[in-house]
């Protein structure tokens, strides 16, 4: 169960307001450390942060509008031992979906970890936003244009940009699975945030006089998401089905993978694909060159270096199921392959076979993790 | 035009569909030759990266045997090979490759005939397949 509050914002500023609400939540130690979004010191991004101290909250965004490193595997690195302090950790919903795969595959634990979550207004390329900064110099606030459409969750770009395609289809503008959500939609971030606080957390909250909170959720908000999730959700429904009509038959999807020079940093930046050592970076993939030899003499010619679509088949038989759509490996492809959305549009049909949603429980096995016995007849041909 | 010969890499666990297969041999039932069997010690084992690999190299086919559904000898290995072929499949199915070059059978250690008569089938059924796609594709 949750409760929920309101924060009234201070000088029209709510970034100013939340950067008071963190704060107090340092100096009153529910949290011992927060991890939040810093604007680095050249204003071309943001980075994530590890903040002790309250006077480092200088220049930090929850709803900063990048995302350059998905901040789940950050978590996980810090708690995958016991961390010795509480850590909050603002993130975005695409995160905290990651977080939730990670827990069930045993590479992040919650124990200590306070989730908050923000209503997420996109995020453009690390690029993209670095040029924006360049060209629209200090002053004029990226975030802010964002915020502007929040309340009626009709969010516009700035001229000449887009938002990254993962974020246009993405079904999951809210968060959910959070100790504390900070909710924009249906609000007007001039005058109020949004507060929805797990019952423990806001029960400390109310003791320590950092904000009271009743029961009660907010309906102008509900509404808002209700007509923003379907508005992406169609629009993921047209992007997946060019891409499956692109894609009919194996040579279509060389086509679409034919500049992939196996980087592998799509899997660098996925968080899902969490090994410490990838087999595709191990010896069994040095093959010797008599190996190599064999399979061009087989073949009459091979691409170098081998294994190209073994690996973006195999990556996807290990992550499609429990792909969260950040869309990350998408922003890490030197050549603009159409990768996140070969995975979502796949991992939709395999996540479909087991009724599986990623990100949806931290109690629900992963479907790669567990089995049923009386399930997939006729797999091994039965009929 | 020369006969199409399918060629089939089996992955076969030691404690069923091998054994299986030895009794095929033992009691001398026919089955075409167009099989490599790769000895495994659990359906379980068979990596995903086995099956396509044999596939992008050229296999026409690839069989997977294990033990029947209850009776694995590490209690629950074939279970898990069984989820992680049909995750495979759906995921080839979903860029276009045909999954029915696959198959996973449970084929016991007295199932010799069995055995012989899968082999026999999936020839047939490869035959008028023809020949793996994958074979000349230099881009993979």
């Amino acid at each position: 169960m949750s409760k929920s509050a309101m924060l009234e914002v201070k000088n029209n500023d709510p970034i100013g307001t939340l950067r008071d609400f963190f704060r107090d939540l340092l100096e009153k130690k529910i949290v011992e450390a927060l991890l939040i979004p810093k604007k680095l010191p050249s204003g071309d991004g943001y980075c994530q942060t590890l903040i002790r101290d309250p006077e480092m909250l200088v220049d930090v965004n929850p709803f900063a509008p990048t995302l350059a490193v998905q901040s789940a595997r950050i978590i996980s690195h810090l708690t995958i031992t016991e961390p010795g302090s509480q850590i909050g950790a603002v993130l975005k919903s695409c995160e905290i979906r990651a977080v939730v795969e990670l827990v069930k595959f045993l590479q992040v634990k919650l124990d200590r970890l306070i989730l908050i979550g923000v209503d997420c207004l996109g995020t453009y390329e690390p690029s993209d936003y670095a040029k924006m900064n360049q060209q629209e110099g200090e002053g004029i606030s990226i975030t802010g244009k964002l915020l502007k459409g929040a309340q009626q969750g009709k969010i516009e770009p700035q001229d000449g940009y887009d938002l990254r395609l993962a974020c246009q289809i993405c079904e999951y503008p809210n968060p959910q699975n959070a100790d504390v959500i900070i909710g924009l939609f249906g609000h007007n971030p001039q005058k109020e945030i949004y507060l929805q606080l797990q019952d423990g957390l806001a029960d400390e909250l109310a003791q320590e006089g950092i904000l009271a909170s009743s029961e009660g959720g907010s309906t102008s908000r509900d509404s808002v998401i209700e007509r923003l999730t379907e508005e992406r959700l169609k629009r993921r429904d047209e992007v997946f089905d060019a891409f499956r009509s692109r894609v009919k038959g194996l040579q279509d999807l060389m086509d679409a993978l034919s500049t992939c020079m196996r980087c592998h940093n799509c899997m660098v930046a996925c968080p899902i694909c969490y090994c410490k050592e990838c087999v595709f970076r191990t010896p069994t993939f040095e093959h010797k060159a008599d190996q190599i030899l064999r399979w061009a003499d087989r073949k009459g010619g091979v691409r170098m270096p081998t294994d190209t679509l073994l690996f973006h088949l195999i990556r996807l038989s290990h992550m499609a199921t429990s792909c969260i759509g950040c869309g990350l490996c998408d922003s890490a492809c030197p050549n603009d392959l159409p990768v996140a959305t070969l995975f979502r549009a796949v991992g939709q049909r395999v996540q479909g076979m087991f009724d599986y949603s990623p990100g949806r429980s931290v109690d629900e096995e992963p479907p790669v993790a567990t089995f049923r016995e009386d399930e997939l007849q006729a797999e091994s041909g039965k009929t | 035009m020369e006969e199409f010969k399918p060629r089939i890499i089996a992955f076969l666990c030691h404690w069923c569909t091998y054994t299986g297969a030895d009794l095929a041999g033992t009691t001398r039932q026919q089955y075409p030759p167009n099989i490599r069997i790769i000895h495994m010690m659990c359906s379980g084992a068979v990596d995903t990266i086995y099956i396509l690999k044999a596939l992008i190299d050229g296999a026409d086919g690839v069989l997977i045997g294990g033990c029947h559904p209850g009776d694995c000898h590490y209690q629950t290995g074939n279970y898990k090979a069984r989820r992680r072929i049909a995750i495979l499949k759906e995921i080839l199915n979903q860029v276009g490759f045909s999954d029915d070059r696959i198959w996973l059978r449970w084929i016991s250690a007295s199932e010799g005939k069995l055995f012989a008569d899968t082999v026999t089938r999936m020839v047939e059924e490869l035959q008028k397949m023809g020949p793996n796609p994958m074979k000349k594709l230099w881009l993979a």
